[in-house]
């Protein structure tokens, strides 16, 4: 065979291959709205489930799962960003921040039902905060760190310099400028890998298995140390355990968790190019 | 922590406010560390009987039977074992070759729609995927001939497509830090694209590519949620052969999972499921350890804006 050829067959080849990847990821998506679109309604939105979850609404899900993300941002933007701040305008080559660093990589290794463990060892037991939104949060939170952190790290660092410089020689102080200079100027990227690690955690089943899920609540929580039930274990334990559940509100309860995390994705990447494109440095 | 410009000395209010922040923001560095050692030791209190009060001779038998008393942990690692390499021999070429394609062959406008359908995918959550293949792929696969859809093979390909957004993205930065030089000298001296990438490209990415198989591994073996559903759950040891990727599994992290919500607090279950817990932790400590080492956490990432 001529290396002609060769080119030839390897690029029929690798575009053939491409193809079995991406082909499958639109069959997915595509598949899941035609067979989950019939079952969403105002009142499946709206609505508790009704008749052994067989019929009315995923409303007290929904809410779960929304409640669940406000308490893991909560838990993770404080530390992320600090964490950020401290590594790209504080860190020396040394030591501490190499440990720090692998710290982090390997935070983001750790299997999510590894983190589910964790959490119902340290904080519904150990912390005492039994099966609750705080524990669940916390557990979540802890997991998005390392996705915020790298990409606020990384916000931070493409500020150029030459801000820093300007600042510092008109004689602001480092944290005025890392907080009047740098981080306005870094914000856009921020919230991208917040919002990033946001949609991870509201798809998460694993890390609440222990934590904070519960099978069905007749009420809606209303302190942060009750249960609740949030999308993704409810679609496991209406796919799984409860018998006779139709399939078409199992299709409509995925469909509704996969346009959740899917709009948060689109956010992040809608704000992540906008602000590209703007950039006038 | 960099002193060469320090400020004004004439401000004391203003240092003392700083030096408050600045020792908030190193505690919140530093407490990542502590982070990582806490789940350590969780794992290991509230698993350690385990490992002290089973004999270990039994604790990697091959029977796994709670019911009975019985943890031998075999049947867990070979059926996480399974599921990873079935799903390695599937990702691994599907998301190097991705990866050549989206960086050497597509066309720009194309690269524009494929590389956010990557992000899509990694932002399914696995509980939807697992769904899919509870609902849609096991009976596919059963129709195609074996005795059940819920098998090892159904597993590896479902977090085969997980781990591709991983395999890809990073393999996919490694071939775009190959220097322009390197495949302008090779096409100059009259050699083809393929003959280019194959010779020249591949090889000057290898570490990084090697980084993002690594990675993509680690995602498989800690998925849970995925091969919880289409695995089928079965704790048995598969005969060896080719025939055992066709048999139902059932891998460590499912076995947490579906167990965890029945078992007494404190009672010798409970510590062997959080001891599979430990062991899956030290597995991706391990792995990512090794990631960094190849890519030199320390010394790759420069800093960019830190030099004031």
């Amino acid at each position: 065979m001529s290396r002609q050829q060769t080119q030839r067959l390897a690029s029929v080849l690798i575009t053939l291959t491409a193809v079995l990847v991406f082909v499958p990821v639109i069959v997915v998506i595509v598949y899941l709205i035609w067979q989950g679109i019939g079952a969403i309604s105002w009142e499946f939105l709206t609505q508790p489930p009704r008749n052994g979850m067989t019929e009315g609404g995923i409303w007290p899900a929904i809410l779960g799962t929304l409640i669940l993300t406000m308490g893991t941002a909560l838990v993770s933007m404080p530390f992320s960003i600090a964490t950020a701040i401290y590594l790209a305008e504080y860190a020396g080559d040394n030591r501490l921040t190499r440990t720090i660093r692998m710290a982090i990589v390997n935070l983001a290794g750790i299997p999510s039902i590894v983190y589910g463990l964790f959490g119902l060892g340290a904080f519904v037991l150990a912390a005492g905060f039994g099966t609750s939104i705080l524990a669940g949060s916390l557990t979540l939170g802890i997991m998005t760190m390392p996705v915020v952190i790298s990409t606020a790290e990384e916000a931070i660092n493409s500020v150029p310099q030459q801000f820093r410089t300007v600042s510092l020689s008109l004689g602001a102080s480092k944290w005025q400028t890392i907080w009047h200079q740098v981080l306005p100027h870094a914000l856009p990227g921020i919230i991208t890998g917040m919002i990033l690690g946001l949609s991870r955690a509201a798809g998460e089943t694993a890390p609440i298995l222990f934590t904070v899920a519960a099978f069905y609540v007749p009420t809606l929580p209303t302190s942060i140390f009750d249960q609740t039930m949030a999308l993704p274990y409810h679609l496991y334990v209406i796919a799984t355990q409860v018998p006779g559940m139709p399939l078409k509100i199992q299709y409509g309860t995925a469909l509704v968790l996969l346009l959740i995390t899917l709009t948060m994705t689109l956010i992040a990447t809608v704000v992540r190019t906008a602000v590209r494109r703007r950039r006038d440095w | 922590m960099d002193t060469a410009q320090a400020p004004p000395e004439s401000l004391p209010n203003r240092r003392i406010g700083e030096r408050i922040i600045e020792g908030v923001i190193l505690v919140a560095g530093i407490s990542t560390i502590l982070i990582v050692a806490l789940i350590f030791l969780f794992l290991l209190k509230e698993g350690i009987n385990a490992f002290l009060d089973i004999p270990l001779r039994q604790l990697f038998g091959d029977r796994w039977y709670p019911i009975e008393g019985i943890y031998g942990l075999m049947p867990l690692l070979v059926g996480t074992t399974l599921v990873t390499i079935g799903a390695v021999i599937i990702a691994v070429p599907l998301g190097l070759v991705a990866a050549i394609y989206l960086g050497e062959f597509a066309p720009q406008w194309l690269r524009e729609i494929l590389k956010p359908l990557i992000e899509i995918l990694a932002g399914i959550p696995s509980i939807v995927l697992g769904f899919l293949g509870w609902v849609a792929l096991a009976p596919l696969i059963q129709n195609a001939g074996a005795d059940t859809g819920l098998t090892a093979f159904t597993g590896s390909l479902l977090l085969a497509y997980m781990s591709l957004p991983t395999i890809i993205s990073i393999s996919e930065d490694a071939l775009y830090a190959v220097p322009r030089e390197y495949r302008d000298g090779a096409l100059a001296i009259g050699a083809t694209q393929w003959q280019t990438i194959w010779r020249v490209v591949l090889p000057a990415a290898r570490s990084g590519l090697v980084i993002a198989v690594m990675l993509g591994i680690g995602r498989v073996i800690g998925e849970t949620m995925g091969v919880l559903l289409v695995t089928g759950n079965a704790a048995n040891m598969p005969a060896f052969g080719p025939g055992m990727f066709f048999n139902p599994v059932r891998t460590m992290t499912a076995t947490i999972a579906a167990e965890m919500g029945e078992v007494a607090q404190g009672s010798l279950h409970y510590s062997v499921l959080f001891g599979i817990g430990l062991i899956l932790f030290l597995i991706t400590f391990v792995v990512n350890w090794l990631a960094a080492r190849l890519v030199g956490v320390s010394g790759a990432r420069t800093k960019v804006g830190g030099q004031v």
